[in-house]
């Protein structure tokens, strides 16, 4: 009876909604959940990165209204000497850093995948920097690096004789300096990476090929690193963008004269910061962004497709 | 009759309330009733004082009522300008004499009314670097405090290396031997305790900038702040002097102890140049006797000073019975009795001259030798202060870091400074 009723009701009003067929109502549900993240990074993510776009084409400085002046920003931005040093030190960080930090948190752990007293320990002695502030980390390797009486490292290299050494007023000394306390900031995440990728590799390729006779080197280089590839990709993409915005370390260990000694260490996001946060000359640090953000763009795209090469 | 009565009694209890409903509204809400903002940014000591100073005003006029706004230093100047792009912004605000133009170019302040504050009565009262808030012929605020520079000496360390602790250096060649007396380093040449903390990034630049070039004949800048004028003799041999400091006589190293005031915070070096503000940590030092006295002189008897200040002035948005109340308050907060509690609540030197130059203050052993030097400071006319210190500081990094000569090294200086002029100055 109900039911006849209802049957009939909807027979003379049919809901538009009733008429879809069950994998349209997937689609129109999985869409309606996704409207959600999709609107959140309009609003919050392609809208500003838009509107940085445009105001990199401007000269506002936060008090007046902006006003459109082209692409002198650019032109601007290319004839400034502080431009081009801070360009070749953010490459530096990821040119240097990126190859030295993989090879070591490879090397770490592939001599810790095959120790089992201590493992777990030392893996946690690892991964602890990667768990603190990245600001008090700094601080402490500022200590480190001070010069006598209070210099950490320069107490030790006293004891050997050795003269003590300015490190990080130094022009030469002060970016490796930093690129130390970066790497060693991000290797136990990258040990552990490397470890879960070395694990996923099945056993049996490995005794199959001792029982063919290879040699422990020969396996490393036949087996382990081939089928390692996709762990190694991720993570010179993941260190590389890390170092191409490395700004937390040398913030912070340099914060008397921001950038080191006559912007040696300065890397493009300091720059940023400076430009827009201290000097409010806000276009000119927007034409500075979307420089950054071109080069981080075209590495990303250049190992993702290496990725896809394979 | 009950009834009635019960039902009267209802009724008149009722007029009475709402009787004393409208004047507990009007007690507590006069008809002129007016509530304006106070905003600066958090320095506890100064949140303190401004309290006291509000309770006092309030107290005196109890039509006005003031809101203290505080933000953290680093968002400070993002909030006043978000504030006035929304329309809220404070009545009466704070702002570093530094960023005068920034804030009137912005609209984010209105000049004072000259018939309330007139400039005659500020230029007697106030001590000559409130002149740095005049454009034209408008002031645009009035400091309560100011501060000052002055030389910071550790009377132990005195003392141990044969010095008189109650005789510190008046002049630049005393200072530098007391330094040379004073300085201690191992047998491998590193320094154990330095005579002078060197400190470019902080008060050594104003020192060298506005001082040391002055003692050496030369100007830092034209008169109106518009031209470098320190690539000349002067500034090379300030330059030279405060170079040579680390270089030649070897009495202090840039980055010791990481910054100046750490140093001699912790009793490694015996002299210090640092400013007023600095006195609140100084103060807690256990460990040894501190002393201060004014900025040593030059050969010819010539000195100088470097004095800055924050000053209140009114938001660009206030009008009406706003305006009024902020003028009044303005007036309150830059009165000789603010001043008052400002040095003994805050430790601040008064702006006004008659307060500053009590001869109790200026016999006071710590407060006296910065307010010597107020009446013969200077200040410097900012265009970007961030930039304009870094300019210093790389100077300074290129002569002692990579061994350019001082004339290479002043003179570019002087060109990336005028550019960063003429490009401010053109907006």
């Amino acid at each position: 009876m109900s039911l006849n009723r209802t049957a009939a009701g909807a027979g003379q009003k049919p809901r538009a909604w009733d008429r879809l067929s069950i994998s349209t109502k997937q689609i129109v549900w999985a869409w309606t959940f996704l409207a959600v993240p999709m609107l959140f990074f309009t609003v919050v993510r392609f809208y500003p990165t838009a509107e940085a776009f445009y105001l990199s084409l401007t000269d506002w400085d936060f008090l007046r209204p902006a006003s459109f002046i082209g692409l002198e920003n650019y032109k601007m931005l290319l004839s400034d000497p502080v431009f081009w040093q801070v360009f070749r030190n953010t490459f530096a960080y990821l040119l240097i850093g990126t190859p030295i930090s993989i090879v070591l948190s490879f090397v770490i752990a592939y001599y810790l995948d095959r120790i089992e007293f201590g493992h777990g320990f030392i893996r946690a002695l690892y991964f602890l920097p990667f768990l603190t502030t990245a600001a008090a980390m700094a601080w402490v390797w500022r200590w480190f690096y001070q010069p006598p009486p209070i210099g950490v490292i320069n107490s030790l290299l006293g004891a050997f004789g050795i003269p003590a050494q300015p490190f990080l007023r130094s022009v030469d000394q002060g970016l490796p300096a930093i690129m130390v306390t970066a790497i060693w900031a991000g290797l136990g995440f990258q040990i552990i990476i490397f470890l879960a990728g070395l694990r996923a590799i099945p056993a049996t390729y490995h005794e199959a090929a001792r029982v063919d006779g290879l040699g422990e080197f020969a396996i490393l280089r036949k087996i382990t690193l081939p089928l390692l590839k996709p762990t190694t990709v991720f993570l010179v993409v993941f260190s590389s963008i890390g170092f191409l915005r490395i700004f937390d370390q040398v913030y912070n260990m340099t914060s008397n004269d921001p950038g080191g000694p006559l912007n040696t260490t300065k890397p493009l996001v300091l720059m940023i910061y400076q430009t827009a946060f201290s000097s409010y000359q806000m276009g000119y640090a927007a034409a500075q962004t979307v420089v950054l953000f071109l080069i981080l763009f075209a590495i990303s795209m250049g190992q993702l497709w290496i990725l896809r090469s394979r | 009759m009950l009834h009635a009565s019960t039902r009267g009694l209802v009724s008149s209890v009722k007029m009475f309330s709402a009787g004393a409903l409208a004047l507990g509204l009007l007690a507590a809400q006069p008809a002129s009733a007016v509530e304006i903002e106070y905003w600066q940014y958090v320095f506890e000591s100064r949140v303190h004082a401004m309290d006291e100073l509000i309770k006092e005003f309030e107290a005196e006029n109890p039509d006005i009522t003031v809101k203290q706004v505080t933000f953290p230093y680093a968002d400070y100047q993002t909030r006043v300008v978000a504030a006035k792009a929304a329309g809220n912004g404070p009545d009466v605000v704070q702002l570093f004499y530094g960023w005068l133009d920034n804030f009137v170019a912005g609209g984010l302040v209105q000049p004072l009314s000259k018939e309330k504050f007139p400039a005659a009565d500020i230029e007697k009262d106030f001590f000559p670097i409130v002149s740095a808030m005049k454009r034209g012929e408008d002031y645009y605020g009035l400091p309560t405090a100011v501060r000052s520079m002055a030389l910071f000496y550790n009377k132990n360390l005195f003392k141990d290396a044969g010095l008189d602790p109650n005789k510190p250096p008046q002049t630049l060649d005393e200072m530098v031997k007391a330094a040379k007396a004073t300085t201690k380093q191992d047998s491998a040449g590193n320094f154990q305790t330095v005579g002078m903390a060197l400190d470019i990034a902080r008060q050594d630049h104003n020192w060298w900038r506005e001082i040391l070039i002055r003692q050496f004949g030369g100007e830092p800048y034209s008169a109106d702040g518009t031209k470098v004028t320190y690539n000349s003799d002067g500034g090379r041999k300030a330059l030279e002097f405060y170079t040579g400091l680390q270089s030649g006589e070897k009495v202090g190293q840039e980055g010791f102890m990481d910054e100046g005031q750490a140093a001699f915070r912790a009793g490694l070096a015996a002299m210090v140049i640092d400013g007023t503000f600095r006195l609140a940590s100084f103060n807690t030092i256990s460990g040894f006797e501190w002393g201060v006295t004014e900025l040593p002189a030059a050969p010819d008897g010539t000195r100088s000073n470097y004095a800055s200040y924050f000053a209140n002035a009114i938001g660009g948005t206030a009008e009406g019975e706003k305006l009024e109340a902020a003028e009044k308050f303005l007036a309150f907060i830059s009165s000789e009795k603010a001043m008052k509690v400002w040095l003994e609540k805050g430790g601040e030197l008064p702006a006004r001259k008659s307060i500053a130059l009590s001869e109790e203050n200026l016999a006071h052993p710590v407060y006296g030798p910065f307010i010597r030097g107020l009446t013969y400071a200077h200040t410097t006319l900012f265009v970007d202060e961030a930039a304009q210190r870094q300019i210093t500081i790389d100077m300074v990094n290129s002569v002692l870091l990579q061994g350019q000569p001082v004339t290479d090294a002043l003179s570019a200086a002087a060109a990336k400074e005028q550019q960063l002029l003429d490009k401010r100055k053109a907006n």
